[in-house]
């Protein structure tokens, strides 16, 4: 075990115990970048400097006895969220030369437990992907095979994580977005309840379906982070006024009595064999370990899940999307004669493929004669999807299903098919759709390729499926698999 | 749900979005492919099923009118593609 490799709770340990000083872990992580970046290309930017100068207050904090459980230790925030005088481009060209005037509200709060924050993360442009592929600065190769896509759009997290660049980072989850590269890389992720964090500092895409949450080594850490980031904010107004309670402490690997339930929509037409057989022998473990499971749930309106999301999430996103204008920050073409051309060649210019054709294919859906056959239809679908979910939860402690339909792909092998590409995330839609908390955990290996176990709960009801993985992890070991990179 | 050209060009319009030839072209035969995808969704019986716009309870959420403090207008400018003195410099509106 190197030091760059550790967990946060191990690294907490040794920085409590004065076996190890923050600098030593910040230089460690910071190496192993510099050693593996070069065919990862996982950071956006690599803050450095800063995070020595945080990690040496990090140490005079630990010296004088102030310490909290990720003070000093490494992490690395995905693109899109602000961090204020460094660079938050959202892998755009938009974006590329944009620096925050404030921190986003996590930030804020990973801050105050003085951590070191070692970089920005690669993501598809604007968190419009599923495999990074989609961004305009490069691609992001999985630590597990570098042909194949980490996964997105949070796959500069995962496949970071994955390949020990650093301790942990945060993600954002729209769609699947920190919950399928967190299968594809074999690591942690968790999509918290919309509203459980506040999403003030996050770049929009799809406001009422975006949602920031961690990606870690294990589940103790992943319930550490969400300790560190959730909570009301009252800059995000849709941020819940509820109180947060200690998540560690649901962390008792005792889930006997436990109802988990597996929904046979998921296990979809196009599934691979070892996903299902990965899937299959997982659910088992979790029976071993004293959970009753139900194998034939169904919610039957999944299949439109994929619709729904497609329609709601670009709707919003070009609502969202309309304020680069060029006048106020971001790209600015000046090569115009008017206004309007101005406008519209910043966007033309400063936006790539996917965005502009999630852009025009919710403006579509809003447009006048449309509306009410795509987005109001989109959204009463939504209703059902939910319902759905609501009356599963009324028998059901948790739901269980693979992360994604599919190992991760070969890089370039889905870039010409949109729908292809979409459909990658179709077991990681529905969950967004409804609003409710979710995790994706290591559940198996095919051909040396991740496959992801998803747990899904009630609303606020994190500590319930955090228990359970963590569970799973005490009984299993492919969260601790490391890629030989 | 074939899109025709005009459509295509309409909805940039709409989205203030500049398009190649090629970009028309391209997007026209996508996003045909996509909506025709989604046709599904008109089997779904979505009589006096209301529409969800978000998925948590709360409802105009409301704070008190207090003066807080904001950035300063440097701050706020920095990232100005253009600017004079404490403004935005934009194109003319009207001509």
């Amino acid at each position: 075990m190197t030091m760059h490799q550790l967990t946060i709770h191990e690294a907490h340990e040794l920085l409590k115990a004065k076996q190890l000083s923050s600098v030593e872990l910040t230089k460690a992580s910071l190496g192993r970048i510099h050693q593996v970046e070069p065919e990862v290309r996982a950071l956006v930017t690599i803050t450095d400097e800063l995070a020595l100068k945080q990690a040496q207050k990090a140490d005079e904090l630990i010296a004088a006895g102030d310490i909290s459980p990720l003070t000093g230790i490494p992490v690395l925030i995905k693109d899109n969220m602000c961090t204020k005088g460094t660079k938050t481009t959202c892998s755009s060209k938009m974006l590329e030369n944009f620096v925050p005037p404030y921190n986003a509200t996590v930030v804020e709060k990973l801050n105050a437990c003085s951590v070191v924050i070692i970089g920005k993360a690669n993501m598809d442009e604007f968190a419009m992907g599923s495999s990074t592929e989609n961004s305009a600065l490069f691609t992001t190769h999985n630590p597990w095979d570098l042909s194949r896509v980490p996964g997105g759009s949070s796959g500069g997290s995962a496949a970071a994580v994955a390949a020990s660049e650093t301790i942990y980072a945060l993600g954002s989850d729209t769609g699947g977005s920190i919950r399928q590269p967190a299968g594809f890389c074999s690591v942690t992720g968790l999509k918290p309840t919309y509203g459980r964090v506040s999403r003030y500092g996050l770049v929009a895409f799809a406001s009422s379906l975006d949602q920031i949450g961690p990606l870690t080594q294990d589940v103790t850490d992943c319930a550490l982070v969400l300790n560190a980031i959730a909570g009301y904010d009252p800059r995000d107004s849709t941020s819940v006024p509820y109180p947060t309670p200690d998540y560690t402490q649901c962390l008792t690997a005792n889930i006997k009595g436990l109802h988990i339930g597996v929904p046979k929509e998921y296990f979809v037409e196009g599934m691979q064999t070892e996903v299902a057989t990965a899937m299959r022998a997982a659910i088992n473990k979790l029976e071993e370990l004293g959970a009753t499971i139900d194998w034939e749930v169904s919610l039957p309106h999944t299949p439109y899940a994929l619709a729904v999301y497609y329609i709601i999430a670009p709707s919003e996103a070009s609502a969202n999307l309309a304020r680069y204008d060029g006048v106020k920050y971001g790209y600015s073409c000046q090569d115009a004669d008017s206004m309007w051309e101005a406008m519209e060649k910043t966007r033309q210019h400063g936006f790539g493929a996917e965005v502009k054709r999630r852009i025009m294919l919710g403006t579509y859906a809003l447009s006048a004669g449309y509306y009410d056959a795509y987005y109001l239809k989109a959204q009463k679908v939504r209703t059902l999807i939910r319902q759905e979910f609501d009356q599963a939860f009324e028998k059901f402690d948790a739901l269980v299903t693979p992360t994604s339909p599919t190992v991760p792909f070969k890089i370039g092998e889905r870039v010409d098919d949109p729908l292809q590409m979409y459909l990658s995330d179709v077991c990681t839609l529905p969950i967004n759709i409804a609003g409710v908390p979710a995790i994706s955990i290591p559940a198996g290996f095919a051909n040396g390729l991740p496959i992801g176990m998803q747990i899904i709960g009630k609303p606020f009801s994190e500590e319930t499926i955090l228990k359970i993985a963590h569970a799973y992890q005490q009984a299993t070991d492919w969260h601790k698999k490391k890629p030989e990179i | 749900m074939k899109l025709s050209r005009e459509e295509v060009l309409h909805i940039a319009l709409l989205a203030r979005l500049g398009l190649t030839e090629t970009e028309v072209a391209r997007l026209g035969e996508q996003l045909s492919n996509i909506l025709e995808n989604f046709e599904a969704l008109q089997q779904v019986d979505t009589e006096d099923i209301p529409p969800t716009a978000q998925s948590i309870a709360l409802q105009n959420v409301t704070k008190d009118d207090e003066v807080t403090a904001s950035l300063p207008p440097s701050q706020i400018l920095a990232n100005a593609p253009k600017k004079e003195k404490n403004f935005f410099r934009v194109r003319a509106v009207l001509e």
